[in-house]
């Protein structure tokens, strides 16, 4: 295990000892550590209720806003203590895309993608926003189906376009880590086979962590895939050595379809 | 043959009549009641301020008594916005589902429980001299003093729907915001606000159709006196106060003057409610 | 080209961001403090004020006249006399506005409940929420119309209980529907599938299962007209004595606080009468949560 997060050479994100706790004493993340690897993709994989959410969502401190969940350890960011940083700071480097699609159902598309800018009352000139909302859009690959529209509420796209917006939205900061929440689960086939391509091709730019319950997902787009398991991470490595070669029994329980 | 099933069917058919037929029954006595002074000063009624029951020279016109409802309700509406909205806000944001919560909660609805006479009461031997002590007028009577006792009761009103559609906004929506780095203000203002508006508005509009009809802590406080306020320190009267003030005292053409009033009334929370209502349809 | 990096300095106006977050949250958390500030003031007032007045007689005996009064505040004495006309008036008006508005109110709710989507229905819907805007002071002047010209040829209790029976009528109609609706509908099912009688499984059936519902919803709109003063002031007119003449006017708690409040003499009693009104609209608000706490 600690094996690993040494072979990982200056990890983008690094989490330390980190556990969450819903309720005081009992853990739904324990101790967990690893570091991610700077333009890649690593998928969080485990059974449902192993704590794969919310080791994810501890990363961007979403725990903050529920005042009965406790976050101890530690997390650099590029080597910096994200303690040290305000909570808006953080979530504007690490940006998150949600189980279901939720662009802002009272605004048009164009100001989804820079929702971020608007809701940190950052003003650019008409060019610039301009700029940003055709790059993320093209980023993810919906700049030509969106173009023409753009003025129009974002929530009369399609589930799978929907998601695609959301992820433009949380690219337009430019974010260093993308937080990917079981980004498919929502989505048919042929929406998910689209997100699973752009994730591809967005780890060019962007350090991607996923979560997802779907093995063969992982297995098709990550190159890294941790498998957590009752709250602790029980094997992290290379996509390809762990669903050839599991080194823990219960990873190769869980990927054999020994239980789900 | 008449089963059982037909029998109970037929009852509760009959039953709903009653309903129909209280309401339509009331619109046709006002306006029968109302005959005699639209016949003396036509459509004028509405827009006279005249209010003269002098034997001979009987001269009656209902705008002043217009005036003083709308004018009382919005002052009403613009006082309890902040209040009520901030409670919405405590109640179904800052500490949704928490003891505390439920507390505030509680102790606004018990504001809805209070008699408007007991208010009238409290605003007559409170409020009344605070507004004398801060110099707005010399009798602490008005149209401003009125509006503050009615903005405190309907804020319970304002309160409860507002809250509920507070609480409906997506979590998921409140989430994406916040991964963005915006602060709760920022979620407030930027998306809470934005996804509940209609319903806040339409808490407001029934709230507003409440004030209009509030009778006797307006007829305590508003000064009772028969004329359009030309600012909102002055006195005047209600369309509710000037029916339970002169009510007792009257007969004849005043009498018919009351009831048109009743009716004008009548048809205008009639008419905001109605406004409520079709906005909480099409928001469902 | 742009510089999409603006991510990677700590902006300029963080602070300043998290000082208008704390402001605003500040704001409201006084605004919500000011609003719940009255009930307590309103209570604290009632209570100072009016418990002295709350004793046996209170409950015993009739309102003085203003001469007794007089005297009693001429030799420092407290002010002799109760309400009794008051409690009994309104009890007797509330017990014939329920007589008049329950069976109506729950008939009405149930025929909702069972045509739920029929046009009739929500047209029976629509004019139940004008019934409840309707201000209480028009009801007055329809009860004046109806019973004090037409039947009981002055005022009386029988027009006093018509208003407020009226009043209580929407509310108890919507409380019975939505207390219905919450009923599984299997539990009806269960009942249709045993070939159980239309009125047996709604006398047997669903009025027991909602029972603490409909009770809660009587007994909140009793909590509502009980206050009522302005449609009284038209109707039931007030009285000096107790009078369980349905056909003659009769007092009631609010009207005996308007007596005393536009008298001189007597404004003393105006807080232990409020403050014992105010008492039985939160025991009836009370009894109607605990109720529903224990359903739940």
């Amino acid at each position: 295990m600690n094996e690993l997060i040494k072979q990982i050479k200056d990890p983008v994100l690094s989490i330390q000892n980190l556990s969450v706790s819903y309720n005081k004493g009992k853990y739904a993340v324990s101790d967990v550590s690893a570091g991610i690897k700077k333009n890649r993709v690593t998928a969080i994989m485990g059974p449902s209720g192993c704590g794969k959410s919310t080791l994810l969502r501890a990363i961007n401190r979403m725990h903050d806003l529920y005042p009965n969940i406790e976050t101890i350890g530690q997390i650099f960011l590029n080597g910096e203590d994200t303690s040290t940083m305000s909570n808006i700071m953080l979530r504007r480097k690490i940006g998150m895309v949600f189980q279901h699609p939720n662009p802002f159902p009272t605004m048009s598309i164009y100001d989804n993608v820079i929702a971020g800018y608007k809701l940190n009352g950052i003003r650019m000139k008409k060019a610039e926003r301009d700029e940003i909302v055709e790059k993320s859009l093209k980023d993810v690959v919906l700049w030509d189906e969106v173009k023409d529209s753009l003025t129009k509420k974002g929530t009369f796209l399609s589930g799978g376009q929907q998601q695609r917006l959301c992820i433009a939205r949380a690219l337009a900061f430019r974010p260093d880590v993308v937080l990917l929440d079981e980004p498919t689960s929502a989505l048919d086939p042929v929406a998910t086979k689209k997100v699973e391509e752009l994730l591809i091709e967005l780890k060019k730019q962007y350090t991607i962590i996923l979560v997802t319950h779907n093995m063969s997902q992982a297995a098709r787009i990550s190159d890294y895939s941790m498998f957590m398991y009752l709250g602790e991470l029980v094997e992290y490595g290379k996509t390809k050595n762990m669903f050839i070669n599991p080194v823990d029994k219960r990873t190769e329980e869980y990927l054999t379809g020994k239980f789900s | 043959m008449w089963n059982s099933e037909k029998i109970t069917k037929t009852l509760l058919f009959l039953a709903s009549l009653i309903i129909v037929l209280i309401t339509s029954g009331m619109v046709l006595s006002l306006m029968n009641g109302a005959i005699p002074v639209f016949k003396e000063f036509g459509i004028n009624f509405i827009f006279s301020a005249e209010w003269n029951p002098t034997e001979g020279r009987e001269d009656y016109g209902a705008l002043s008594f217009i005036a003083g409802t709308l004018i009382t309700s919005v002052i009403a509406i613009f006082i309890c916005f902040p209040l009520a909205f901030s409670t919405s806000l405590f109640v179904g944001e800052y500490y949704r589902g928490t003891r505390l919560a439920k507390i505030v909660g509680t102790m606004v609805d018990m504001l809805a429980g209070i008699p408007s006479i007991v208010y009238g009461l409290w605003g007559f031997y409170v409020l009344r001299p605070l507004i004398v002590d801060l110099g707005f007028n010399s009798q602490g009577f008005g149209i401003f003093t009125a509006g503050i006792i009615l903005a405190i009761m309907i804020i319970p009103y304002a309160t409860s729907i507002s809250t509920e559609i507070i609480k409906m906004v997506p979590n998921n929506l409140k989430e994406a915001a916040y991964s963005l780095g915006a602060t709760r203000k920022d979620v407030i203002l930027s998306v809470i606000i934005p996804n509940a508006r209609s319903g806040i508005f339409t808490s407001y509009i029934l709230a507003f159709g409440r004030a209009l009809g509030e009778t006797m802590a307006v007829t305590m406080l508003i000064g009772n006196t028969n004329l359009i306020p030309k600012s909102i320190f002055d006195t005047g009267n209600t369309m509710a106060s000037v029916i339970a003030n002169q009510f007792g005292e009257a007969d004849g053409l005043k009498l018919s003057a009351l009831i048109a009033i009743g009716l004008l009334l009548f048809v205008i929370t009639g008419l905001i409610n109605g406004v409520g209502k079709l906005l909480i349809k099409a928001r469902l | 080209m742009i510089s999409l990096t603006a991510n990677n300095k700590e902006p300029k106006g963080l602070d300043s961001r998290l000082f208008k977050d704390r402001l605003f949250k500040v704001v409201v958390f006084i605004f919500a403090f000011i609003t719940i500030s009255p009930i307590v003031l309103i209570i604290y007032k009632l209570i100072i004020k009016g418990y002295k007045q709350i004793n046996l007689s209170f409950f015993t005996e009739t309102a003085p006249d203003t001469y007794e009064a007089m005297i009693a505040l001429s030799n420092n004495e407290v002010i002799p006399g109760g309400i009794l006309n008051g409690i009994t008036g309104t009890l007797l008006m509330v017990v014939l506005a329920s007589v008049m508005a329950i069976p109506i109110g729950l008939l009405i709710g149930i025929f909702l409940y069972e045509n739920s989507t029929k046009r009739y229905a929500n047209i029976v819907r629509d004019i139940t929420d004008i019934l409840q805007g309707v201000p209480s002071i028009v009801l007055g002047l329809i009860a004046y119309f109806w019973v004090v010209k037409s039947i009981t040829n002055g005022f009386s209790a029988l027009a006093g209980s018509t208003a407020l029976g009226i009043m209580m009528l929407p509310l108890i109609i919507r409380s019975t529907e939505e207390t219905l609706k919450m009923i599984p509908e299997t539990i009806k099912e269960a009942g249709m599938a045993l070939g159980v009688p239309y009125h047996k499984i709604l006398l047997r059936v669903l009025i027991p299962t909602g029972f603490s519902g409909l009770l809660t919803g009587i007994l909140l709109a009793i909590s509502r007209i009980i206050g009522e003063t302005a449609p009284l002031m038209l109707t039931a007119l007030g009285s000096m004595g107790v009078n369980y003449n349905i056909e003659k006017p009769t007092s009631a708690v609010p009207l005996l606080i308007w007596e005393f409040y536009n008298d001189p003499n007597m404004v003393d009693l105006i807080w232990s009468s409020s403050l014992l009104l105010m008492g039985f609209v939160l025991l009836l608000n009370l009894i109607s949560k605990h109720i529903m706490a224990k359903r739940a």
